[in-house]
């Protein structure tokens, strides 16, 4: 089986989000990047298959060179060739169009993404590939079996809003994947052997197609700063009902 | 040209999120001098959309379609955009609606705003407010494709009265059966309590409040206020609620109208998630607790004798306020 996984390169979960440049941009200023959470869980998964069932691993993303990298890291912990599209990834639809061709390219069996990156939430990159590619498509996905027969039957549960699902498919599949697909104590760090490795391996670099920009991200803006927080005594809990309902008017 | 909008609905009854989105979809109707036109999936009591100011109503009533299918939903939805001419598709924020609506922009080559939190703030260019960086900031997002698709966050719009007539059509869209090649073999869902994606208010634990066994105050409080359930990481993690449960930057996230988190330092990874919450209340022993500084209420005391406390008071509230 032929995988590919596709990553996000964001911001550390404790970053602090500035803007710059008339707050046209977001600063990276002291920033540290990261394989996107979501797509980490898809990465270890994958890294299963490959240990389980001899299953090749690529990982691409749509990025310029300072995402290399996060690619590095992937490859690092176990990924066997990375590809970097030339491009800043600014839409959903573009990114997705640009992974389409090199899912096409690379006639991979299983695409596994993440169900969200945690930069600009757009959520839309798995299901908008699946559509391009005409292929099935399970997102929040918590869970992945697949036998490998002339069948190639998958079982996928996702997660439901109060639930999960459980659902039969078959290959070819795009997955929006998140944590679930494997526990947080899965996750790899990865070693010295595998950091040495990595800078072996291939890094290709591909141009990118011409694709629909669907969206600008023309301004940014900080949440307005929040006012202090009003104290109830443990004694006085009346007093926060009162307070929520009267006041806050949520109960 | 029309405004189209996908109302939700489950067991034939419309979420609140739907409401939500028709009040967003009259909105834009009314900016681009147009009507606002719903597409409704074995729903009953359409006419109720009327009092939100749908004009009109795509009826589909199909046994295939009873249980979600987020390409067959996406196949049928495009159907009717391509139908009444849509140029703006609204559609919710909901778990099943975020997997379904990729499949559907990337049928329409549209571009798609989702999060967004106000009305457009201008038809020409087509620009919407949405939050990004998970609730960390916002971004004024232009949508430059000729159909128009806007994901409305829940709680953020809210439901707006605008009574008009409403005319219900029959549409009898083509089902391709290539959707139905994945089949849902099992489906295991908690039924009579509020999700976290649909819940007014939503209760959470965290660490400390030291193992599963503590959790039968949690859902009590839950259950007084007609609420979901939630935790921190750690406490899924650790196995004591499960992953479901999980909220925040890696979790789910939260926008609901109350929202009190128990034994919760206020992480910036677990903030990031819930600060979508319209009013947040925090019950901690520690007041250097992060959390304090991003609630709007706080209660410094231990969750085992505060929490027991409130369940009583809120027994007796709710029995004078009903
Ligand atoms: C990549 C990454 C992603 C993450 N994503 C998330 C996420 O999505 N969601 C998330 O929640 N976390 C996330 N985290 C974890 C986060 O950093 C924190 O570790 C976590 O939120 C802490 O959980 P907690 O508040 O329950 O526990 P703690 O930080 O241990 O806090 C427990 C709190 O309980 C209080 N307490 C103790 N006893 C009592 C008592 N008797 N009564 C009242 N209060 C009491 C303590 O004062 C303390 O403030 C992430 C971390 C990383 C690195």
């Amino acid at each position: 089986m032929k995988i590919l996984v596709c990553i996000s390169n964001v911001p550390d979960t404790t970053s602090k989000i500035n803007f710059a440049d008339g707050d046209t941009k977001f600063d990276t200023n002291g920033v540290q990047f990261v394989i996107n959470p979501n797509d980490e869980f898809g990465l270890t998964r994958a890294m299963w298959f490959k240990e389980k069932q001899g299953s090749t691993v690529h990982v691409a993303t749509v990025g310029e060179v300072s995402v290399e990298p996060t690619l590095r890291k992937a490859l690092a912990i176990g990924a066997d060739e990375a590809i970097r599209i030339n491009a800043v990834p600014t839409d959903g639809l573009f990114v997705a169009q640009q992974l389409a061709e090199v899912v096409k390219n690379g006639q991979y069996d299983l695409v596994i993404a993440g169900r969200e990156s945690i930069d600009y939430n757009g959520g839309m990159v798995p299901g908008m590939l699946a559509t391009l590619l005409d292929v099935n498509f399970v997102n929040t996905c918590i869970g992945l079996e697949i036998e490998e027969d002339e069948e190639d039957k998958v079982t996928a549960i996702r997660e439901i809003d109060g639930g999960k699902e459980t659902l039969a498919t078959t290959l070819p599949l795009v997955v929006g994947g998140q944590k679930g697909l494997v526990e947080e104590s899965e996750l790899r760090i990865p070693n010295m052997r595998g950091i040495m490795m990595a800078r072996k391996k291939a890094l290709n670099v591909v141009e990118p197609i011409d694709a629909i920009q669907g969206t600008e991200d023309k301004k940014f803006e900080k949440p307005a700063p929040k006012g202090t927080v009003k104290l109830v005594d443990s004694d006085k809990i009346e007093e926060l009902i009162d307070l929520l309902h009267n006041e806050a008017k949520v109960i | 040209m029309s405004v189209l909008v996908y109302t939700e609905s489950e067991n034939g009854k419309f979420k609140k999120n739907a409401f939500e989105a028709a009040s967003y979809a009259k909105e834009v109707a009314s900016l681009l001098g147009t009507s606002a036109i719903a597409i409704t999936f074995n729903a009953h009591d359409n006419e109720s959309l009327g009092e939100n100011g749908i004009s009109k109503v795509l009826k589909v009533s199909n046994e295939q379609l009873k249980t979600f299918n987020a390409k067959a939903f996406a196949s049928v939805i495009a159907q009717a955009v391509e139908k009444e001419n849509a140029k703006v598709v609204i559609v919710s924020s909901s778990a099943d609606t975020k997997f379904m609506v990729p499949i559907l922009a990337a049928r329409l080559k549209a571009g798609y705003a989702p999060n967004v939190v106000a009305a457009p703030e201008s038809i020409e260019p087509f620009t919407v407010k949405r939050t990004a960086f998970s609730n960390k900031g916002f971004a004024h997002t232009q949508i430059n494709t000729d159909i128009k698709i806007v994901g409305v966050s829940n709680n953020a719009f809210g439901q707006i009265e605008n009574k008009v007539d409403i005319e219900i059509e029959d549409f009898s869209p083509n089902i391709d059966d290539s959707s139905f090649l994945m089949k849902s073999i099992e489906v295991d869902k908690v039924v009579g309590k509020a999700t976290i994606a649909d819940a007014d208010i939503v209760v959470s634990g965290g660490r400390g409040l030291k193992g599963p066994e503590n959790w039968g105050m949690i859902e009590e409080l839950a259950e007084v206020l007609g609420a979901a359930t939630a935790c921190s990481k750690p406490v899924s993690d650790l196995g004591w609620r499960p992953h479901g449960e999980h909220v925040g930057q890696t979790g789910k996230p939260v926008a609901s109208n109350l929202y009190i988190a128990i034994g919760i330092s206020g992480a910036i990874q677990h903030l990031a998630g819930v600060s979508a919450s319209k009013t947040k209340v925090v019950i901690n022993t520690d007041p250097e607790a992060p959390f304090f500084r991003a609630a709007d209420y706080g209660i410094v005391g231990d969750a085992f004798e505060v929490v027991p406390k409130l369940i009583e008071k809120l027994k007796d509230f709710k029995a004078q306020n009903t």
